[in-house]
């Protein structure tokens, strides 16, 4: 019979005590953050998606040899000379076009490490995050400031350059060797 | 009374009697379902310190709304193995239980469906209707869960109809009516003539009366609670278990529906307990109407008060829902058997003799 009052008043006493914590609950002002409204304040030195200031990036390929999962490709070409490619902002002089820096965020993986090799500081963590899409492909981030023309016609312009050069060399191999002729 | 307005205003008996009966779904249940869900979610979520719904409108006040348009366009999915005429039947037979409670239940002493003298003894009668539909529903599902869900229910709401029986006659023993507008009536004016404080005479029998109020208000509240499956003792839902019982296999308006009886239920038995306990439709401090003499006032106000005692009901259950962890089958029946029924017998005894004093 004790027992019997005693699991009566618990039972009672117990649902009281959990009404009165989700009473005061009720007012506790919510945590939750009404997230594409208002965002978190990330914190500093946050690593998320790349971005590469073309205008400073001079094509060493170091951070492409940095990175360990072979996320970043770039090719560069020669530029002729005649050419001016500007200065970067550190001051360094500019001689290579970059025709190709493709970054795959898809396997990129967030390390920073491209971020320390760089000599002109052009390629850094941006605090965006939110950029998922539905076609991998499209993960894949051009940042390539020439348009597909443009590097199309620097390519082609080191070539013609290049083969100018080869067929100046061979002119100028060749004329030594035809003067003597003429001579002897 | 509303009918006999009708009925003078138009002529033709079919026809009022319709309106008449139609009116406290269209302005009463379907708005207050609306609010409830909404309250219901809001509550939740505050609860556990979230916001709840925010994106439908003002703090999402229209997200109900929505639901329900979505609920509408939904497919009605009727599965090849199921017993389609139960199938189809059950639904509307679950409203059907909860919507009938609400002919005997006094809005205002201007406003109840049907003024019947065995009004509350009607309502327990006729919400047996809903077990029945809820058996149906879980029978003609052909899904074990759903059948699981479906017997638990029964087996839930036959044992807990006893307690809340037993209180019940405590009371029409206590007042000598079973006419819930008399039983309003009897506890007219201040809030000190509601039952839950020993009913309006007074004498040493009221004083008396007053723990053993409370205790019948207890024992009636909990096992409401557990007749219309909420939250501990939703059992039959159990959405860890069993999916979520005997509605598993609904969509579209078909599930609406359960979900309108759901909250149709939860008001009539919060309706239910004021008018026993709480005075009903009465303003616990007098009317304004009375002091300022303007007649139609005071059913206004009568209407006001018994929304706010309902709603406040509701609330309570939803506050415990959030309170209270869901209880096993054993302790569910321990609670009802064991305790809840000794006790409302002995509490029975024990009023009537002080009635009889």
């Amino acid at each position: 019979m004790k027992e019997y009052l005693n699991n009566i008043y618990t039972a009672l006493y117990t649902i009281f005590v959990g009404m009165k914590i989700t009473f005061r609950h009720l007012f506790i002002p919510a945590v939750t953050i009404q997230y594409p409204d208002v965002k978190l304040k990330l914190p500093e030195r946050e690593r998320n998606r790349l971005y590469v200031n073309m205008d400073d990036c001079i094509g060493c390929d170091q951070c492409s040899r940095a990175c360990p999962v072979n996320c970043i490709e770039i090719e560069t070409v020669k530029s002729i000379p005649g050419e001016d490619l500007g200065k970067t902002s550190n001051g360094k002089k500019k001689v290579l076009w970059v025709t190709k820096f493709n970054i795959d965020f898809a396997k990129c993986c967030y390390c920073q490490l491209c971020v320390f090799p760089c000599p002109t500081e052009c390629i850094y963590m941006t605090d965006v995050y939110e950029f998922s899409e539905y076609e991998r492909e499209n993960l894949i981030y051009d940042f390539v400031t020439l348009t597909p023309e443009e590097r199309e016609q620097k390519k082609l312009n080191y070539e013609k350059f290049m083969a100018e050069k080869a067929a100046a060399d061979a002119a100028a191999k060749q004329a030594p060797k035809d003067e003597p002729k003429k001579e002897s | 009374m509303i009918y006999e307005f009708f009925y003078n205003l138009i002529g033709s008996e079919i026809i009022a009697g319709f309106i008449a009966a139609s009116l406290p779904l269209l302005i009463f249940i379907l708005p207050f379902a609306l609010v409830a869900v909404l309250l219901e979610r809001k509550v939740a979520g505050h609860m556990q310190d979230r916001l709840g719904p925010m994106r439908v409108g003002y703090h999402g006040i229209l997200q109900t709304i929505a639901d329900i348009i979505k609920l509408l366009q939904k497919e009605d999915i009727i599965a090849r193995e199921n017993d389609k005429i139960l199938f189809n039947i059950a639904p509307v037979l679950v409203f059907t239980g909860s919507y009938a409670a609400f002919a005997a239940i006094p809005f205002t002493s201007a406003y109840i469906g049907a003024n019947i003298d065995l009004g509350i003894f009607y309502i327990i009668a006729v919400t047996g209707l809903v077990v029945a539909g809820i058996l149906m529903a879980g029978w003609a599902s052909n899904n074990k869960y759903s059948l699981l869900g479906a017997m638990r229910s029964a087996a839930q709401i036959v044992s807990y109809e006893i307690p809340t029986i037993l209180v019940v006659l405590t009371l029409v023993m206590f007042t000598g009516t079973t006419n819930l507008m008399t039983l309003s009536e009897n506890q007219t004016a201040y809030f000190w003539n509601w039952n839950i404080l020993g009913g309006p005479e007074f004498s040493l029998a009221k004083i008396l009366l007053i723990p053993f109020m409370i205790i019948s208000f207890f024992i009636i509240y909990i096992s409401t609670l557990a007749e219309v499956n909420r939250t501990p003792f939703d059992i039959p839902e159990a959405e860890s278990e069993l999916v979520s019982g005997y509605h598993t296999e609904y969509s579209g308006m078909k599930f609406a529906m359960f979900f309108l009886a759901e909250y149709a239920n939860m008001f009539a038995v919060s309706a239910i307990v004021s008018a026993l306990f709480f005075g009903g439709y009465h303003s616990p401090f007098g009317y304004l109407g009375n002091t300022l003499g303007i007649e139609w006032l005071i059913p206004v106000e009568q209407f006001f008060w018994f929304t706010f005692k309902g709603v406040f009901f509701v609330f309570v259950q939803m506050w415990l829902r959030w309170t209270l962890p869901r209880l096993r089958v054993d302790q569910l029946m321990t609670a009802s058997w064991k305790y809840l029924i000794p006790i409302a017998f002995v509490n029975l005894l024990i009023v009537g003799i002080i009635t009889l004093l």
